[in-house]
């Protein structure tokens, strides 16, 4: 699981209004190379929730020196582009889970992929 | 001189190469073994060699014993003193017409193509007295309609005897048999299939078909929960050409002369279909004796071939009531329970339903699925390119994730329920997690697009199928647009027959090159490119393969739709390791329901803050384009 993909997910446990962001605990983080494209990353920002990111970058220990806040004109700064890039596409939790910040219920990782099919009572 | 010398060594390697993959395809086509006589691959009516012409060449290596064009075939097979041919013809260019080909020989053990497994075809199983004296016991005036159940079908007059097969349903009522058994006349015949062993058991009901020329019947597979294994047909009068058909695509023709028994057991009688083309002339191979009904045979395919007229055939097929439901072949061994579940009534039953018979299915067959889905649909992928670059895109029951891909300008993240097709997405790159289409644990209004392709059938009843439509929604954000395909009950619109029905006939007509790999996406609608050959589907088509007492129908693959709720067979095909034998083909059943015209409308009606853009049917498919409201 890359960040981008933690960025979009939120718990959705029956009765939960707080489900996001998920909390991640990795037992297992890769860092691949991915091709950087300035451009697609640029694009990639706004659609972001922001904060959300900064966090799991924190957790995994990959935050570098994000700022908390997003900065201005990014689209012309290559060196703040490129931090992006690498937390949202090159960092990836192979093996753990995302906890559900409300309700507590943990939803595995496995082999790079989030399971978050819910159980019958929890629908 | 040297490199002469290296230039052959070139052209004999090329020409080896060649011979390798003439026979890998031959095998694969015809599941022959190469090996006395001999196969000219690109030598055949398919490619436009005339008889002629290639028989000219042949005969300059010696006297041939034979020489077999298979219609619309790009081969031909050989027989005689076949090394000194096999030696010179081998690489040799043959000059046809204005263009040229290249000949490539291989020895072959036989030059006929083999019987679907299981089945088994004795000529002359009748004398000509028993033939006369069947064909009295049945009584066509219509005084005895009650007794023998007889109807005029569309394509042909059939009659029962011992119980009533009912095409409503297609089964037999157990508890209600016939006044009229199996006619006496009948016995001594039966009685000689149990002694040859050909059955176990005495058949108990009687289907007469009678064919008029130009009549025929669709391919169909017996039902497996009424009959017993062994299916007995015996062939009265003239003769006939019954077509098999493996879901694989693979074609056998089978010639059916007058007084001759067919006897249809495993593969053959669960898993390839059988059907006769309504025409008038068959292309049959032709006999010593000319009798009186053959006629003048076609230009170019003398000597083997010929054509047949038909006249009337009766043919009686025995069978054998089945007391308890069915158990199944080993051959079609559902993985999931044998008996077909019911329509679900409740909530609780309905994920139940889509657990074994979707979930579980999926997470089976994912492999070998993901291996038959690589061509985006045109114009899903039409829809995903006119999106803004940096989109985002969900991509909800993504499968093998063939869609994520397709603009690379979008972030493109997708989910599917089966995790075994999730981890084909991780491997290939993308972003994808396993959830439920009807909870996607997305943020609310967080996607600019939202793809359903071929997902929403997949749920039991209206109320999940609203469910998975208000949740694809709930992505959206204002002004965001979303692309649902669902498979159509309607597989012919506007005149036009969907590719999933003309594939039906496709290994039949079309012309093939032996030396093209044309075998994929053949089993689904879903994912295929390749233009088809039309062909003509039988007419009055009635529904087969179906169970009773308010339970699923099984689907025959490659048919028209009867229901638009029913299980659709998959044939799970597992690589075959070098050295073994033929793999069981293990059948999955998935559930489906199949959309009526306007249905997908009516439930996109049902949602808030979504206006309908355009909806179409596409390759049997309907398919539904909206936007949700910016003000939503």
């Amino acid at each position: 699981m890359k960040l981008l993909t933690h960025n979009m997910l939120t718990s959705h446990v029956k009765g939960v209004t707080k489900g996001y962001p998920l909390l991640i605990k990795a037992t297992e983080v890769k860092v691949n190379e991915v091709e950087f494209n300035p451009q697609f990353v640029s694009r990639m920002i706004p659609k972001l929730e922001w904060g959300a990111l900064v966090q799991a970058a924190e957790e995994l220990g990959h935050r570098q020196d994000l700022p908390g806040e997003l900065v201005q004109e990014y689209e012309k700064n290559e060196d703040f582009l490129k931090k992006v890039h690498r937390v949202l596409l090159e960092v990836e939790v192979i093996e753990g889970c995302l906890q559900c910040p409300e309700s507590g219920r943990e939803f595995p990782i496995s082999k790079g992929i989030p399971n978050m099919l819910l159980n019958e009572d929890e629908v | 001189s040297e490199s002469s010398i290296w230039n052959r060594r070139i052209k004999e390697k090329k020409l080896l190469r060649k011979q390798i993959k003439a026979s890998h395809t031959l095998l694969k086509h015809e599941g022959i073994h190469t090996a006395p006589h001999l196969v000219v691959a690109n030598g055949g009516l398919g490619n436009n060699v005339s008889r002629e012409e290639l028989s000219a060449a042949l005969k300059e290596m010696g006297e041939v014993e034979s020489l077999l064009m298979p219609p619309h075939k790009p081969y031909a097979f050989v027989t005689y003193s076949a090394l000194k041919a096999y030696t010179h013809l081998n690489g040799q260019k043959l000059q046809c017409g204005e263009s040229s080909v290249m000949l490539c020989l291989s020895y072959v053990n036989s030059a006929s193509v083999p019987l679907p497994e299981g089945l088994v075809l004795l000529e002359d199983f009748v004398s000509p007295e028993e033939e006369a004296l069947l064909l009295a016991a049945v009584d066509w005036s219509s005084t005895n309609e009650d007794v023998t159940a007889q109807k005029a079908l569309k394509h042909r007059r059939v009659k029962h005897y011992g119980f009533e097969f009912r095409y409503d349903n297609n089964n037999v009522d157990k508890d209600k048999p016939l006044p009229a058994g199996i006619p006496a006349e009948c016995l001594p015949v039966l009685e000689r299939c149990l002694r040859n062993g050909h059955i176990n058991v005495m058949p108990d009901q009687l289907t007469v078909n009678q064919y008029e020329s130009g009549q025929g019947i669709p391919p169909h597979v017996d039902t497996h929960s009424a009959f017993e294994d062994t299916i007995l047909s015996l062939s009265l009068g003239a003769k006939t050409v019954m077509e098999f058909r493996h879901p694989d695509g693979r074609v056998v023709a089978v010639v059916l002369p007058g007084r001759s028994l067919l006897v249809m057991k495993g593969e053959s009688r669960y898993l390839w279909t059988h059907g006769i083309t309504p025409r008038k002339f068959d292309m049959v191979p032709a006999c010593e004796q000319q009798s009186p009904d053959h006629v003048t045979p076609e230009p170019g395919t003398r000597s083997n071939l010929t054509l047949s007229k038909r006249g009337t055939r009766t043919s009686f097929t025995f069978r054998k009531i089945r007391p308890e439901p069915c158990r199944c072949a080993p051959s079609t061994l559902s993985p999931s329970t044998p008996s077909p579940p019911a329509l679900p009534c409740c909530h609780a039953d309905a994920a139940r339903l889509e657990e074994e018979y979707v979930h579980r299915v999926y997470d089976a067959i994912a492999s070998h699925f993901s291996s038959t889905r690589h061509s985006p649909w045109p114009r899903v992928c039409h829809f995903l390119s006119s999106l803004p670059p940096g989109s985002v895109l969900a991509d909800v029951g993504c499968g093998n994730g063939k869609y994520l891909g397709v603009n690379p300008e979008m972030i493109a993240v997708g989910c599917d329920r089966s995790s075994a097709l999730v981890q084909i997405c991780a491997e290939r790159g993308f972003h994808a997690f396993v959830s439920d289409a009807l909870n996607v644990p997305l943020r609310t209004a967080s996607c600019d697009a939202c793809i359903s392709i071929a997902v929403i059938h997949h749920f039991s009843t209206e109320e999940r199928r609203l469910a998975a439509m208000r949740e694809l929604v709930r992505l959206l954000k204002p002004g965001g647009h979303a692309l649902i395909y669902v498979w159509a009950f309607e597989q012919e619109y506007n005149k036009q027959r969907s590719k999933y029905l003309k594939e039906h006939n496709k290994e039949h007509h079309g012309k093939e090159n032996l030396t093209k790999n044309t075998s994929e996406d053949r089993r689904e609608p879903h994912g295929k490119s390749a233009i088809q050959n039309s062909g003509h589907l039988e007419e009055g088509y009635e529904p087969v393969g179906k169970v009773t007492d308010g339970k699923l129908s099984v689907h025959t693959n490659r048919t028209a739709f009867n229901t638009q709720d029913l299980l659709v067979p998959w044939h799970l095909k597992e690589g075959k390791k070098p050295g073994e034998e033929d793999n069981l083909t293990a059948v999955f059943h998935r559930y489906y329901h199949v959309f009526h015209q306007g249905e997908l409308e009516q439930l996109c009606s049902q949602v808030d803050g979504v206006k309908v853009q355009s909806s179409y049917h596409d390759q049997g498919n309907w398919c539904l384009y909206s936007k949700i409201n910016a003000n939503k």
